[in-house]
């Protein structure tokens, strides 16, 4: 009963049917087995679509951006698929979610499907969720799948294994000599943006970017690809179709050199050890819960507090193997 | 010069030192205060009293001054009420012209003294009624106008060279301008007569009216136009009417309405002498606009501290020079979001406090809300008793007949002062984010109101301030507010009207001069001209206000508003 | 119960309740949506705000693609029953009217009853306090999971 309607879920997702695919992207949010079963069927499938991460200081304009990418690629008859992500308050663990506000003159076009997802106390937001929707999009046909990102949190590397063409947002005036650009960015991009280039300093940004993108280090990419840099103005539109070309020149690059369906397995990998990890973290949680009377007793004295750890890792992995 | 000598002053002080320590616990542990902490709505912290302490290098002269003089914390004529009451606007439209003209004719003849429309929101937003987006919206909120020839008809036996008309637009400022002048001309009403007021205040539409059209820099490009031709042609006319109103409804403490409104006015004034605009050419034709919430003497102590800040803005930043530069003008309508649905006929006796308050304050008009505000816009009946409640106050009560009675008392002076220090720090900050345009794109006043209105929010919910009815003394009673009698007008029918009007007004006018105008005007805005010569000839075409806007978009773009909560 | 089946186990997050809040037409009145937006965050909730001036379509379409649990909309400016009457219709075109529907704002008394008809399952009037209004919500997203998981054996917490 349960997996035949399922089955019937996917058949109509399969068939265009919105509110199908709406439905079985809040079932494999979370990996129960459900979920499991649903992206074991249809990772088989995924594995054509051209992954593109946002990433960049949150203000940097990703979103906006992003708005404006998705017209240029429907433009080029493309169906196009957001995984959206915003933070969630470190207080409530509710969330007002506002990339989607942004991107909403879409809302109507039937070959856009825009998803947010909250980051649930997740560093840098990209989890297992996040990933298993670019596989169930993937696996539904859409050409393209944009991910944006809150831009916060080291995990932002994450991106890279998650991602064939990675999108270095930044502004101008974000902080001198492209602070913005935190550390670890400079390795990862395939493309930089310099949005926001109506205004003074653009041209300052830019040139200093130039500068180090020319430098040996930071240069080029494992693939080969010597990362590119653009100007675009979001709120103006200005740029974008060139953005659009450089994603696309990216995209056939990759393909041409086979590292598309390296960067496929990439996500994979990256996919099952995230799960690996909450998989693994819900046990310690388990034996947590049950130790508390031991581990309270060793925090008093605040001896043996390294040994209760290890313990506390070896009921987890016990409970992991029953 | 001070207000009391030092020698008074200690014995005031040795007195209320010995009350505080011998009378008072006495008191209290008999009677115990009902709360912890007293404060304003707008969570100023009050004392149990106020006395000269309070004041102590309080100088009368630099403080208030006599009325109709420098910093004009008294009121800005000397002769105050006791030569002209304030102007009673009351702020009505629904439905069509007709309708509209009708209850503009009533509101006269029951003793209205100036004029108020209200637009409906394809209006507001600058679409025609035939507009997909206007569907079901048509006259609900306010009349419906989307060409001269809807203006001729609410104006239609009423002398505007005799009445003053106040015109709650924005982003289409230009436009309703124009067909009202061109109603005018064929009045035969020469230009130096045309009085009235467009709000044409852009900064607050993304701060809190949120019916912008156009990107913030055009939005104020285009509001410095209608001031600048409006300077320069209609001497009697209101270019702008700088509204702190909205900003409190949407939720803003009676500081932060102070300091926002001000900040927008300081923006302006910059915006127009970077025009090459003499300060003391356009001073005396800004206007403002208030809210009067319901904590009485917050609300007084609020317009006395506005009249002297913006007094000491002009003069001190500005330079002006002319007395009337320096004059906060205003127009002050009572809380609309202070009345409430349950038990609604109690907002008859709050809504007359907020006018009371508002006269005490030294407005130069007022819009009393209706009783049936929390449903739908008023009906006849009760327009008619809030336009009553403006002239119980002006007429029986003997209120208006001392300048600012208030003045002089040590808890509203000390008010006085508390607000304007507090709102000192909020412009202090925006100056320091570059002034308001940069502060609104950046998202702050924004930001800061939705803080204050979440806050109150909570408060209610907590217990920790109060709306009969509401949370305290609930009322649930469904029936008592079945049996309010409410506007009733049949929405379709006049949405159809109005549609079918503005398809013959396309299909007769001359389309020639027509096309001619829309082009001139979208190569003047091109260019970077000001519009407004060339949005008037345009209305006189017969362009339709959705036609002129969708040029001006075509140009300026549109403003998508960025999330903030 | 296999290792994975309690949302518990995801690291320790639960499936919090999702709530669409929308404002449509060329309503511009968002006082009261934000400040609801806000309470329902702070209660827990993964709120989704629409921003103004939506069409009825475009926030059908949303809640589909968000999966939302409850679709919340704030109408102050007197349009409701045309606006109402237009989302319910485009829910039912994405097979999505299970989705329960309330609505808040300046809505008069005898208002109520067509609105109520057209499927609408809470109508919350000035002055409700948000305590009543998270309570309800929360309810009726309790709902909506309960029935679906007893369709797909998939449910939240
Ligand atoms: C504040 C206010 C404004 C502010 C709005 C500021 C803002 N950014 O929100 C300002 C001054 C800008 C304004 C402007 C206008 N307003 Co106004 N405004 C009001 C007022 C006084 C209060 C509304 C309010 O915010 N209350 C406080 C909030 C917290 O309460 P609430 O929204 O009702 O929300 C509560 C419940 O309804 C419910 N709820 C609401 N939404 C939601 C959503 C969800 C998901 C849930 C669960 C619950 C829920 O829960 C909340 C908590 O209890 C009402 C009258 C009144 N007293 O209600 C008129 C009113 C709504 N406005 C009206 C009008 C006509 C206008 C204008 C068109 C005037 C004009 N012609 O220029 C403009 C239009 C502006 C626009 N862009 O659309 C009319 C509408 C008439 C009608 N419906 O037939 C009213 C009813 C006044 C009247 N009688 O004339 N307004
Ligand atoms: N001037 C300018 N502002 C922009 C541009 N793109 C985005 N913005 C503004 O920058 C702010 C942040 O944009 P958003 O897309 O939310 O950024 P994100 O946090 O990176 O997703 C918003 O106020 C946008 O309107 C641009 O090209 N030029
Ligand atoms: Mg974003």
């Amino acid at each position: 009963m349960e997996a035949a309607s399922i089955e019937a879920l996917l058949e109509r997702a399969e068939k265009g049917n919105l509110r199908a695919l709406g439905r079985l992207l809040t079932l494999i949010e979370h990996p129960t087995p459900h979920a499991i079963q649903i992206l074991e069927r249809l990772a088989k499938r995924a594995g054509r679509a051209q992954v593109i991460g946002f990433t960049g200081i949150p203000g940097a304009g990703k979103s906006t951006l992003a708005s404006r990418v998705i017209g240029a690629l429907r433009r080029r008859g493309y169906r196009v698929a957001v995984v959206a992500i915003d933070p969630s308050s470190p207080f409530s663990g509710g969330s007002i979610m506002g990339d989607r506000l942004r991107m909403q003159e879409h809302a109507s076009d039937p070959g856009v499907f825009i998803r947010s997802i909250p980051t649930r106390g997740v560093k840098g937001g990209l989890s297992t969720a996040a990933l298993a929707m670019i596989e169930v999009f993937d696996a539904m046909g859409y050409d393209k799948i944009i991910v944006e990102t809150v831009g916060v949190g080291q995990s932002e590397v994450d991106i890279i294994n998650a991602a064939h063409t990675i999108i270095v947002v930044t502004m101008p005036g974000a902080g001198d000599d492209v602070q913005a650009l935190k550390a670890g960015v400079m390795e990862i991009g395939d493309i930089y943006v310099v949005n926001k280039s109506d205004k003074a300093e653009a041209n300052k940004t830019a040139a200093y970017l130039q500068f180090a993108l020319e430098r040996e280090d930071i240069g080029r990419r494992e693939s080969g690809w010597k990362p590119r840099l653009v100007k675009t103005s979001a709120v103006l539109g200005m740029g974008i179709d060139s953005l659009v070309d450089v994603i696309e020149e990216h995209w056939n690059f990759l393909r041409e050199s086979g590292w598309s369906g390296r960067k496929v397995e990439a996500r994979r990998i990256l996919m099952a050890k995230m799960m690996a990890e909450s998989m693994l973290s819900a046990k310690v949680m388990e034996a947590h819960m049950e130790s508390l009377g031991y581990l309270e007793e060793v925090a008093r004295t605040g001896e043996g507090i390294f040994r209760a750890a290890e313990e506390l890792a070896r009921r987890a992995a016990r409970k992991m193997l029953e | 010069m001070v207000m009391f000598d030092g020698e008074e002053l200690g014995r005031i002080e040795e007195k209320l030192k010995e009350w505080r320590e011998k009378t008072l616990p006495k008191w209290l542990e008999r009677m115990p205060e009902r709360m912890e902490e007293f404060t304003t709505l707008s969570d100023i912290k009050v004392k149990d009293v106020y006395t000269p302490l309070d004041l102590k290098d309080w100088s009368y002269l630099e403080k208030l001054g006599l009325p109709g003089e420098y910093p004009f914390t008294r009121g800005i004529h000397a002769t105050m009420y006791r030569a002209k009451l304030w102007t009673m606007r009351m702020f009505s439209g629904y439905g069509g012209p007709e309708e509209t003209n009708r209850r503009l004719k009533f509101l006269i003849q029951h003793g209205e003294t100036g004029l108020s429309l209200a637009f409906d929101e394809p209006t507001l937003v600058g679409i025609d009624p035939d507009d997909p987006l206007a569907e079901g919206h048509v006259g609900i909120e306010g009349v419906n106008i989307a060409s001269l020839r809807d203006m001729e008809i609410v104006f239609d036996g009423i002398n505007m060279g005799e009445v003053t008309t106040n015109m709650t637009i924005n982003p289409p400022a230009p436009v309703l301008l124009s067909y009202y002048v061109a109603v005018a001309e064929k009045q035969g009403v020469p230009y130096h007569r045309i009085g009235g007021t467009t709000q044409n205040d852009p900064l607050k539409e993304f701060i809190a009216q949120k019916t912008y059209v156009f990107p913030p820099e055009a939005a104020v490009k285009i509001a410095m136009d209608v001031v600048e031709w409006s300077v320069k042609n209609l001497p009697k006319w209101n270019p702008i009417s700088i509204s702190g109103y909205h900003i409190r409804e949407a939720g803003a403490t009676a500081v932060q309405e102070l300091a926002f409104t001000l900040a927008d006015g300081i923006e302006y004034v910059r915006q127009l002498i970077a025009r090459g605009l003499d300060v003391d050419q356009f001073a005396p034709r800004l206007s403002f606009f208030f809210d009067s919430h319901i904590n009485f003497f917050e609300e007084i102590a609020k317009f006395r501290a506005a009249r002297r800040m913006w007094a000491k803005i002009m003069r001190e930043w500005f330079g002006a020079k002319k007395q009337r530069s320096m004059w906060l003008r205003f127009h002050t309508q009572t809380a609309g979001v202070s009345l409430v649905a349950q038990e609604p006929f109690n907002n008859i006796i709050r809504t007359t406090l907020e006018a009371l308050a508002a006269v005490l304050g030294g407005t130069q008009s007022l819009h009393t809300n209706s009783f049936d505000e929390p449903f739908r816009v008023p009906s006849e009946f009760a327009a008619k008793i809030a336009l009553r409640t403006q002239q119980i106050i002006a007429y029986e009560s003997g209120v208006a007949d001392v300048i600012d009675p208030l003045g002089g008392s040590y808890y509203v002076e000390w008010l006085t002062d508390e607000i304007e220090e507090r709102a000192w720090k909020y412009i202090d900050r925006i100056e320091s984010m570059g002034g308001m345009l940069e502060a609104v794109k950046k998202g702050y006043p924004q930001r800061e109101i939705m803080d204050a209105s979440y806050k109150f929010q909570r408060d209610l919910e907590e217990g920790r301030k109060f709306i009969v009815g509401v949370n305290i003394f609930r009322s649930d009673d469904i029936d008592e507010i079945r049996n309010v009698p409410l506007l009733e007008f049949d929405q379709e029918e006049i949405e159809e009207r109005q549609k079918r009007r503005v398809k013959e007004v396309r299909a007769n006018r001359n389309q020639e001069r027509w096309k001619r105008s829309l082009e001139d005007l979208r190569r003047a805005a091109e260019r970077g001209e000001n519009l407004m010569p060339y949005v008037l000839e345009a209305g006189r075409s017969y362009a339709t206000l959705g036609e002129i806007m969708g040029v001006l978009k075509e140009v300026y773009g549109v403003y998508v508003e960025p999330p903030e909560y | 119960m296999s290792s994975l089946q309690s949302t518990e186990a995801v690291g320790g997050a639960v499936r919090r309740f999702k709530v669409l809040v929308a404002k449509m037409g060329l309503d511009g009145h968002d006082r009261g949506a934000k400040v609801v937006a806000r309470a329902l965050r702070d209660a827990g909730f993964e709120v989704i705000y629409t921003g103004l001036r939506q069409t009825p379509e475009q926030v059908a379409l949303a809640a589909v693609q968000e999966d939302v649990d409850v679709i919340g909309v704030s109408i102050l400016n007197g349009a409701h029953i045309h606006l109402m009457k237009r989302l319910m219709t485009k829910l039912k075109d994405l097979g999505a009217d299970d989705i329960p529907v309330v609505l808040g704002g300046t809505i008069p008394v005898p208002d109520l009853e067509p609105l109520y008809r057209l499927g609408i399952r809470e109508i919350f009037l000035p002055g409700t306090s948000l305590a009543e209004i998270i309570e309800k919500v929360r309810k009726l997203a309790e709902e909506k999971r309960s029935r679906e998981e007893a369709v797909t054996g998939v449910g939240g917490c």
